[in-house]
């Protein structure tokens, strides 16, 4: 076959392509080929793909096999756990150091976070307490209402939202709003070589941008599940108000029904809860890797580990509170 | 003075996931001078800069900055070390939720017992020697690249360092900001006695401010050629040199 190209003026990939096809079909049957005129700067192109055509297509990336991708995945798993045990022992001890040298923390930063993680969320925390409430209320006195224990459900929001779901709710809450935005944060300044700016400075990145967020949610989590916990309160008493009970019943259940024990018991969940969602959060931000979905990725994986991080320690409250009798 | 080597490095070995990205990478910098580590991309230039200031550990070779050994020192060791160096990172790495003079005074607020008043004088005098007198309050998302790049450098000699590291200074900027930018090296080096170790590719700061220079190859995995830029560029026979400088393709 002979091709003549004297008259051609412009040729793109397609034409190319074409040409080489033709060449390509015509050696592998043993037939000639001929491209007769091509201009120079086409033929350069042509050649690229070398006088046999397009050579073979290279074969798929090896990958590993299912063995090698477990034992990849158990690796990374490990190095996971061994990164989160370092983290748990150095805030452990800047948190120990942090008291007996409380000027050391940098102030400013830790009532910027605090701010940001419990002034702020107050009215999304605030709202969820009470339609928790209200909901429960709701939920429960409708079939004790056959019954003519309706006014049982007051003890059932009160010892529910003091004990259980105030502090669980606030917690996840928390982990979805403030734990993301510390991943973000700190991961965009991973990203951005600002945390290798601190650690070159002789600064620790840690002490920096770690122990405030920790202290600030540490300090706000317990607030706003007082908060939680007055809102959902506020919500079963609509109901209960509602359904013709006069506020002041309602009051006498609700602190028949729970003492101080039970609204401790909760605090300290939530000061345990504020540690391990702004802990999960720091710690996924500083392990960001680079590249434009990294820090995406490190603000999902903060808000996972916290609200998993926030139901195991909760079953563990469960169980210890249970064998402490509180 | 002391005129021995401020940075020493000795059988460098550097790695990532089992892969080495150079080895037996040695040479000294001197006081005061502009030390140039060049080559193409992928080459290490950026993992070496790394290695000297402490942020990856070697895999095998030895770190001295001004005697003491990078490498071994822990600790308050360490950071005694670390804050004799100062360091611009390719993007400038400012914190955005401080203002420029917000960002100088940090490294003073944290490592010295100064004063605030004296921080602040301090402060404003290194951004008024980068030439950023009057940008005192903005943040580092209102000001150019090339601005972040001068205040990163006034940061950077926040504490009076000797020595200072420069990532791609002039990556992302057009060649006069980027001229201004060696031209502001160059003074520093000369007023202040500052030595200076830069990465780079970009030929024109490569002449224009190098007293030395190292050339790393990404297919040798080391230095390939080390000299002043003029002896590289017409002395040397090596053809990943010679082709680096006359900015030939490597394409076949």
């Amino acid at each position: 076959m002979t091709v003549d190209a004297s008259g051609l003026s412009y040729c793109d990939g397609s034409g190319l392509g074409l040409l080489l096809e033709i060449r390509r079909r015509q050696e592998a049957r043993g037939a000639a080929f001929e491209l007769r005129g091509l201009a120079e700067q086409f033929r350069a192109l042509l050649d690229l793909f070398g006088p046999a055509g397009v050579g073979a297509m290279p074969g798929p990336r090896r990958r590993g096999g299912l063995v090698e991708g477990a034992g990849r995945a158990a690796a990374g798993l490990l190095a996971d756990v061994r990164e989160m045990v370092g983290f748990v022992g150095t805030l452990t001890f800047e948190l120990c150091r942090l008291a007996l040298r409380p000027m050391s923390l940098r102030w400013k930063d830790a009532f910027w976070a605090a701010e940001r993680a419990g002034v702020n969320a107050l009215p999304i925390v605030a709202l969820i307490g009470f339609l928790i409430g209200l909901i429960m209320a709701f939920q429960a006195a409708m079939p004790m209402r056959k019954f003519g224990a309706e006014i049982y459900a007051a003890d059932l929001v009160a010892i529910s939202t003091l004990r259980e779901l105030g502090p669980l709710m606030t917690a996840i809450v928390l982990a979805g709003r403030s734990g993301s935005a510390f991943a973000a944060e700190i991961g965009t300044m991973k990203v951005n070589e600002e945390v290798n700016a601190l650690t070159t400075m002789g600064l620790s990145p840690f002490r920096f941008l770690v122990l405030p967020r920790v202290v600030a949610t540490v300090a706000m989590t317990p607030l706003l599940t007082v908060f939680t916990n007055l809102c959902g309160l506020i919500g079963g008493a609509v109901v209960l108000v509602i359904m013709g009970f006069p506020l002041v019943t309602y009051a006498n259940q609700v602190s028949g029904a729970v003492g101080m024990a039970d609204l401790l018991g909760g605090l300290a969940k939530a000061v345990v809860f504020g540690v391990l969602v702004a802990g999960a959060g720091c710690l996924k931000g500083l392990q960001t890797k680079t590249g434009a979905s990294a820090v995406g990725e490190s603000t999902t994986r903060a808000v996972v580990a916290g609200i998993v991080l926030i139901l195991v320690s909760d079953g563990v409250f469960s169980v210890v509170y249970y064998a402490l009798g509180i | 003075m002391d005129s021995g080597p401020v940075i020493r490095v000795e059988g460098l070995k550097a790695a990532y996931e089992g892969k080495v990205v150079f080895q037996g990478v040695s040479f000294e910098v001197r006081r005061g001078e502009v030390f140039v580590v060049l080559g193409g991309s992928g080459c290490g230039k950026s993992t070496l800069l790394k290695h000297l200031i402490g942020l990856y550990a070697p895999a095998a070779g030895r770190i001295q900055i001004e005697g003491e050994d990078l490498v071994a020192a822990e600790g308050e060791g360490r950071r005694r070390i670390l804050r004799r160096l100062g360091v611009m990172y390719q993007s400038g790495a400012l914190f955005g939720s401080l203002d420029l003079l917000e960002n100088v005074m940090l490294p003073m607020e944290e490592c010295t017992d100064l004063p605030r008043e004296a921080r602040l004088l301090i402060a404003r005098m290194k951004l008024k020697l980068v030439g950023l007198e009057g940008f005192e309050r903005y943040r580092p998302s209102e000001i150019s690249g090339g601005m972040q790049k001068r205040a990163a450098i006034a940061r950077a000699m926040a504490l009076d360092p000797g020595l200072l590291f420069l990532d791609e200074p002039s990556a992302g900027l057009d060649p006069v900001t980027s001229a201004e930018l060696d031209q502001l090296i160059l003074r520093l080096a000369r007023s202040l006695g500052i030595t200076f170790v830069l990465v780079t590719h970009e030929l024109a700061s490569i002449f224009a401010i190098a007293s030395r220079s190292i050339m790393l190859d990404r297919e040798a995995m080391g230095v390939v050629a080390e000299g002043t830029p003029a002896e590289l560029r017409d002395r040397s026979s090596d053809p990943r040199v010679r082709r680096f400088f006359r900015r030939e393709a490597n394409i076949a």
